[in-house]
């Protein structure tokens, strides 16, 4: 039997990038492939060229053992190709059936003909066994459900071919679970799956074969069967990855950071932060553990002064900056790392120097008598930094939004840690990174406080927070229920206490 | 005080109605610009050059009818030029839709003079008369309203209706609606995203040519210059104003309409000085847009959409 899907030699470059360098890549019919490689290793650009987004520069794609010119997202779907996309293409005001038949409408006299679209969407939900309400608008839905949408979509349209690209990044592990009993259903009814994914465990338990990529290099291709996280990791960057680190001992200093009941409100006005005391010593990493939407995000914003203090202190080295602005904090030697940097602290419109200065840009060091911006100061100390942090760009001139995750976040780094800040708030710092970076920014936080700085360091990850913490606080429904030495506690006792099944 | 009361008659509302006329079209030319995620805002340029087209058609043709369909034409055109500056090119739209409005400026008063030997004003044409509807004509109340108008006021109301069937109804709509707010899901849903949007801003220059042919032949029959006198911008107050709805665009013009009526009539009482009577329709849509602004949120981004 020929296979699903035969690229042979396809190469893909652009302007200082070879995303693609001479890739062959097989999939067998019915099977669930993975395609595994850190961000920016050249994923997404070659099934954006199986999909006929983009058209390779070299190399031929094989459609069941039949040469296909690809050229559009058209022909691709007419080859029984479909792609649900990292970033969703749905369109929010449309419901769900209407984002189903999109291109393909049933129409009578003209006019949609609204039954039988819901009835054939419908339809492809039973078959498929993918249970959403189709009359709902996308924008309603949550992400875990917009995903089933997609999938819908593409097999709606007769995908056989059905590449998932970077699934599970957006969703809680619940979900996940649910889409890979969704896939595997797939699977059981003959469809084959390109899974695409950059998270060893994920890769490992749900697909049958594994394909490495590598700056744009296939690895290699490996059963699942016969490999294991060590091996995989290991292709995938090269070298051996270090999962835990040598801390250095070093004595903690006076107290940095200094909060006082806190209070705070969230976006639709309800108290969230309800008395927050929290200490943070020079050379000290402070791991705030909590489940999602216990207060962290309003707790690092009110330390930023990105929202309003209702009550309580804030203080930094014994001087109050409860009333302070942002800017006036950053001067005052706080540094941070937010949470989502599709949001806050990156602009991806700005070239990587315009990026790496901001916050400084009015320092005289880089403007003109203190009044235009010294463009070559800029870059010459951009480039500087680029090559510190070892950032992957074409240049420091390069749209900062073209990198790819792993290097938008050494960008947001370089710029917060040059600043030889006495405070870092570091807010999911690792959140959506490859393994390489991800060791990167850890390393570069332990040198921080290495260095003397106070680290709060707020992550999602307990691993994380295990890693690195001096000390560990709990937050819990907007209070700080417990702070513990890693020493002397456990996996299960701060699981509890993140539930607010005990009380420090 | 009696003035003023005379001035509230169903004579009035007729006269919004027609007023209303040629801001409906021009709205309903933004609206499908718009929900592309073109800004069109030469529909003033578009309406003033077709205006011109439609009496010059009309004047040599002595057929009105031509006139209208010689306007829309050269507003398709416009349309067609804009689309191709802003979805081909690239350029920015606000610069190309400002490059329409000073050209048409220049380009109507100096044609004029070369036909009609004046910057001013074109001689008298053929317009497209008034119809007269049978038995709504007759009724009370309503009669008086929208009885008797020029055809075009009712291939308004038509326009207006369809308008809100296409976007709303047909598949061309829905992918009308998707280009607009999400083109890259458009593009892989296998939709031709930039023809789409050629589509919409030819048809924009269409309307508004619509529009433009109500003002020199549905209402004067003859052209002056600048006639359009601001409703291609007062037309998309009205789009904002209506949410990019058509219905919503149509009420919220005829608010406009109703405003330019009464300026008339308060203007033939003579009780305040027709230079502060002359701006109460701006002001309201200053005031209209001010009430808004943050609260009206658009279909698109408007960003430019380039495929790899
Ligand atoms: N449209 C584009 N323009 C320029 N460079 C791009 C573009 N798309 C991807 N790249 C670059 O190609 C490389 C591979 O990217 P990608 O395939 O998205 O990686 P990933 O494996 O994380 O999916 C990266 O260096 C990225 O910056
Ligand atoms: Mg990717």
């Amino acid at each position: 039997m020929a296979p699903a899907v035969e690229m042979r030699g396809i190469t893909k470059t652009f302007p200082g990038v070879t995303a693609n360098d001479d890739i062959d890549f097989t999939v067998e019919k019915g099977e669930i492939h993975g395609l595994l490689g850190e961000n920016g290793a050249g994923k997404t650009v070659l099934m954006s060229v199986l999909y006929g987004l983009y058209r390779p520069d070299a190399g031929e794609t094989y459609i069941d053992g039949e040469r296909a010119e690809i050229e559009s997202p058209a022909a691709a779907m007419s080859l029984g190709i479909g792609m649900v996309h990292q970033h969703f293409m749905l369109v929010p005001s449309l419901t769900v059936a209407e984002n189903v038949v999109l291109g393909r409408e049933p129409a009578k006299n003209g006019l949609i003909d609204e039954g039988e679209m819901l009835e054939r969407v419908r339809a492809s939900c039973t078959k498929y066994r993918l249970d959403v309400d189709v009359e709902a608008p996308i924008h309603t839905l949550s992400v875990g459900v917009q995903q089933k949408v997609e999938i819908l979509k593409a097999l709606h349209r007769g995908a056989d071919i059905l590449i998932l690209d970077e699934p599970t990044a957006v969703l809680t592990p619940q979900e996940a679970e649910d889409l890979f009993r969704a896939v595997r259903s797939l699977r059981d009814q003959g469809k084959t799956v390109i899974f695409i994914s950059h998270k060893l465990r994920e890769v490992l338990s749900i697909c049958d074969r594994i394909t490495v990529l590598k700056r744009g290099k296939v690895v290699g291709t490996v059963a699942a069967s016969e490999t294991d996280m060590g091996e995989l990791a290991e292709m995938m960057v090269g070298r051996r990855v270090v999962y835990s680190f040598e801390k250095a001992e070093v004595a903690p200093g006076e107290a940095v950071l200094s909060v006082e009941g806190l209070e705070a409100l969230d976006d639709r006005g309800v108290p969230t932060l309800r008395g927050v005391d929290l200490e943070v010593r020079g050379s000290e990493i402070l791991g705030l553990a909590g489940v999602e939407g216990n207060g962290q995000t309003e707790l690092v914003e009110a330390l930023m002064g990105l929202r309003e203090a209702k009550a309580g202190r804030v203080s930094l080295c014994s001087t109050d900056i409860t009333r302070a602005s942002s800017y006036e904090r950053i001067r005052a030697g706080v540094s941070h790392i937010p949470e989502d940097r599709h949001k806050r602290g990156f602009i991806p419109d700005f070239t990587v120097t315009e990026n790496l200065i901001l916050g400084s840009h009015r320092e005289a060091r880089f403007t003109r008598r203190g009044f235009v911006i010294d463009y070559e100061a800029a870059a010459s100390h951009s480039q500087a930094l680029v090559e510190d942090y070892s950032i992957a760009t074409p240049g420091v001139g390069t749209h900062a939004g073209n990198l790819s995750g792993g290097n938008q976040q050494k960008v947001i780094v370089a710029r917060e840690f040059d600043r030889d800040p006495r405070l870092v708030i570091a807010a999911q710092p690792t959140r959506g990174l490859d393994v390489g970076a991800t060791e990167y920014v850890r390393k570069k936080l332990l040198e921080m406080r290495d260095g003397g700085s106070a680290v709060l360091l707020v992550s999602a990850d307990l691993d994380e927070i295990w890693a690195l913490s001096d000390r560990i606080a709990v937050i819990y429904e907007g209070r700080i229920v417990a702070v513990r030495e890693p020493a002397e506690t456990d996996e299960t006792e701060l699981g509890l206490l993140m539930t607010g099944g005990r009380r420090g | 005080m009696v003035g003023l009361v005379d001035v509230i008659s169903l004579g009035l509302f007729a006269a919004a109605l027609r007023m209303a006329t040629p801001i409906v079209y021009a709205a309903l030319g933004g609206i499908f610009s718009e929900r592309v995620g073109i800004i069109n805002i030469g529909l003033e340029g578009t309406m003033l050059t077709s205006a011109f087209a439609g009496v010059t058609a009309s004047y040599y043709t002595g057929n009105p009818w031509l006139g209208v369909v010689v306007a829309v034409l050269v507003g398709g055109l416009i349309g067609l030029l804009h689309a191709v500056l802003t979805v081909k090119f690239v350029g920015n739209q606000i610069v190309s839709g400002t490059g329409i409005n000073i050209f048409a400026m220049g380009f109507t008063a100096y044609m004029s003079q070369i036909i009609w030997g004046s910057r001013g004003a074109s001689e008298g044409v053929r317009g497209l008369g008034t119809w007269t509807l049978p038995v709504i004509a007759d009724l009370p109340v309503v009669g008086p309203i929208i009885g008797s108008h020029s055809p075009l006021v009712y291939l308004m109301l038509v326009v207006t209706v369809l308008s809100y069937v296409v976007l709303f109804r047909t598949p061309l709509g829905l992918r009308i609606r998707a280009v607009g707010e999400h083109p890259t899901a458009a593009e892989t849903a296998g939709i031709d995203v930039l023809r789409v949007k050629y589509l919409c801003v030819i048809l924009s220059g269409m309307l508004a040519g619509l529009g433009g042919a109500f003002l020199s032949l549905g209402h004067l029959n003859l052209f002056t210059r600048g006639m359009t006198g601001g409703r291609g911008f007062i037309s998309m107050a009205a789009m904002i104003f209506g949410k990019w709805m058509p219905f919503g665009a149509f009420g919220a013009s005829l608010l406009f309409g109703l405003a330019d009526a009464l300026q008339m009539r308060l203007q033939s009482l003579g009780l305040l000085p027709p230079q502060i009577i002359l701006t109460i329709p701006y002001l309201l849509t200053v005031a209209v847009l001010a009430g808004v602004v943050g609260k009206a949120r658009p279909p698109s981004d408007y960003k430019p959409y380039k495929r790899e």
